[in-house]
């Protein structure tokens, strides 16, 4: 875990002026930002303020959607879903090594299988995984790439609370051995606080509020210095003391 | 707020705890083996009790034993085996013509704008006619030889084939689209590795209906332009009164319809078989 402070000054992200409008709804209204390599960074917002047509414009995926700006971007992009997205067809370790080719890619999917740890289940049917198994192998198809920058839209928003806490401590442990740019939306503002040492806040088409988490790691959801982001993270999202 | 008690009956005396009585199964339970040849021994039986006291006109139902005298009759010295083989043939060429035609169009109409946009309409307006309806036309066109007869099954085969399968390519779900593009799959190998097994089931749906029309339009072209094959001999049998032959030939067909279905079937079970371990 040798600190990569040389990467840090390198930008993995740099997005100018970014609009995306829906049927002549702004939705991304000239959007700034830019992420340092290597950076864990979390991107808080409403549901509808734009988040997966944030991830989307960076991901490249988002073609016919009307806007303009400027995307700077790593070649080598994984993106992780809320749905682990495997496909039902391929077993396991066939999924994992989809559209990597060349000799070897077997074995870095058997050893990303493993990181994970799913060691074992490569001949498995996806639907015969829970949830949380098969967000692990859609986590290993991801890293398996090695790649410069990880963006995850809410890849924990449809598992179980103890699950959830599971794959936090499996995405950060991932992110230290491999130190690839994550962005990884969510709605939840204490998984942000507890995983990233950054987070956005979208809000009316930009940054909102850009926050430095200056905690060390590991930590804890009961730290009580945590609670003061949790404040003026909530605050920023536009929860009042009444909604609580 | 109250505060949460685990509700185990309070022990008031030990033992006093009722045993827990498994519940009534509701679901039906296991199956036993080959169960659903139950039902048509049953008829069978029946059949052959009612012959058997006499209770049947022999002349509108033989008795099963009759059928299958019949049938030893016909197979050994009759021209019963050649007509099999002219009616398999048959319907085996028209099959295997209609599922190439299916399977070739609904992959030009499913993975370009351009094929779509020349097939399909041409296949929608196809389907529309009646198949069978075409004969007379094709008679025409081909003479009453067999050439007409593999036509008019390829026809009715290559429709629900080629419906099935282009639904199935059509309709791919557009989050495994999503991800093609983000592992950068090349187009070959987004349509071998995603689209295609994606399409499978569909195509398996059209095929089970591709094989049953392939019967289908046998029984009818043999029955009303043939000289030879199976419909042959039992629109000949209808002619001189012989229930017997006609059952025969009936019987043949079942068994024929059957084995093909188990075939696909089989096949079936053994492509998908990722399928049986879905959950929802
Ligand atoms: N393909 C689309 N067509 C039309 N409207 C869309 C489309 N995708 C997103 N939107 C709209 O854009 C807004 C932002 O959506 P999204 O980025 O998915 O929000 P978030 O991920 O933050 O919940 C929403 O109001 C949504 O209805
Ligand atoms: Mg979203």
């Amino acid at each position: 875990m040798a600190p990569h402070t040389e990467q840090l000054t390198r930008p993995a992200v740099r997005l100018r002026d970014l609009k995306r409008s829906f049927g002549g709804r702004t939705v991304l209204d000239g959007l700034d930002l830019e992420l340092p390599a290597g950076q864990f960074t979390a991107l808080l917002g409403r549901s509808g303020s734009g988040k997966s047509t944030l991830l989307r414009a960076i991901a490249g995926l988002d073609h016919g959607v009307a806007g303009t700006g400027h995307v700077a971007a790593p070649r080598r992009v994984s993106v992780a879903f809320q749905d682990s997205r495997l496909l039902p067809w391929r077993r396991v370790l066939d999924n994992v090594v989809l559209g990597l080719d060349g000799k070897g890619a077997v074995e870095r999917g058997r050893a990303a299988l493993a990181e994970v740890g799913l060691a074992g289940r490569e001949r498995a049917w996806p639907g015969e995984l829970s949830g949380g198994e098969a967000q692990r192998a859609a986590l290993a198809r991801a890293l398996v790439r090695e790649p410069e920058l990880l963006l995850a839209d809410e890849p924990f928003g449809a598992l179980d609370a103890l699950t959830r806490i599971r794959m936090h401590h499996l995405l950060r442990e991932l992110w230290e051995r491999h130190r690839p740019s994550v962005l990884l939306v969510t709605h939840d503002v204490d998984e942000a606080i507890v995983l990233a040492d950054r987070v956005l806040v979208l809000e009316r088409g930009r940054i909102g509020l850009d926050l430095a988490i200056d905690r060390p790691h590991p930590r804890s959801y009961r730290e009580p210095l945590l609670g003061e982001y949790r404040e003026r993270l909530l605050a920023a999202l536009g929860v009042t003391e009444d909604d609580r | 707020m109250t505060a949460v008690t685990t509700t185990t009956a309070a022990p008031t005396e030990a033992g006093a705890l009722p045993p827990v009585r498994r519940r009534r199964r509701l679901a039906p339970g296991r199956r036993w083996p080959a169960a659903r040849l139950a039902g048509p021994l049953l008829v069978l039986a029946a059949w052959a009790a009612a012959s058997a006291a006499g209770q049947l006109d022999p002349a509108a139902i033989p008795a099963p034993w009759t059928v299958l005298r019949t049938l030893g009759r016909l197979w050994t010295d009759g021209t019963l085996a050649t007509d099999v083989l002219t009616s398999l043939r048959r319907a085996g060429y028209g099959f295997a013509i209609g599922l190439a035609a299916g399977v070739l169009l609904a992959l030009v109409a499913g993975l370009s704008r351009t094929g779509e946009a020349l097939v399909d309409g041409t296949v929608q307006l196809n389907r529309a006619i009646p198949t069978l309806g075409l004969i007379p036309l094709f008679i025409l066109w081909l003479g009453i030889g067999e050439t007409f007869k593999v036509a008019i099954i390829a026809i009715v085969v290559y429709i629900p084939v080629y419906l099935n399968t282009h639904a199935a390519l059509a309709g791919i779900d557009s989050r495994y689209v999503e991800l093609a593009e983000v592992q950068g799959l090349s187009k070959p190998a987004f349509v071998r590795r995603v689209v295609i097994p994606g399409a499978l089931p569909g195509f398996f749906v059209g095929l089970r209906l591709g094989v049953t029309g392939s019967w289908l339009g046998l029984v009818v072209l043999e029955q009303i332009n043939a000289t030879s094959g199976l419909g042959y001999l039992m629109f000949q049998a209808q002619n001189y009164g012989r229930t017997d032959i006609i059952l025969v030939g009936l019987l043949i067909y079942g068994v024929l319809g059957l084995v093909s279905d188990s075939a696909v079937r089989l096949v079936e079970r053994r492509v998908l078989s990722w399928r049986r371990t879905l959950s929802s």
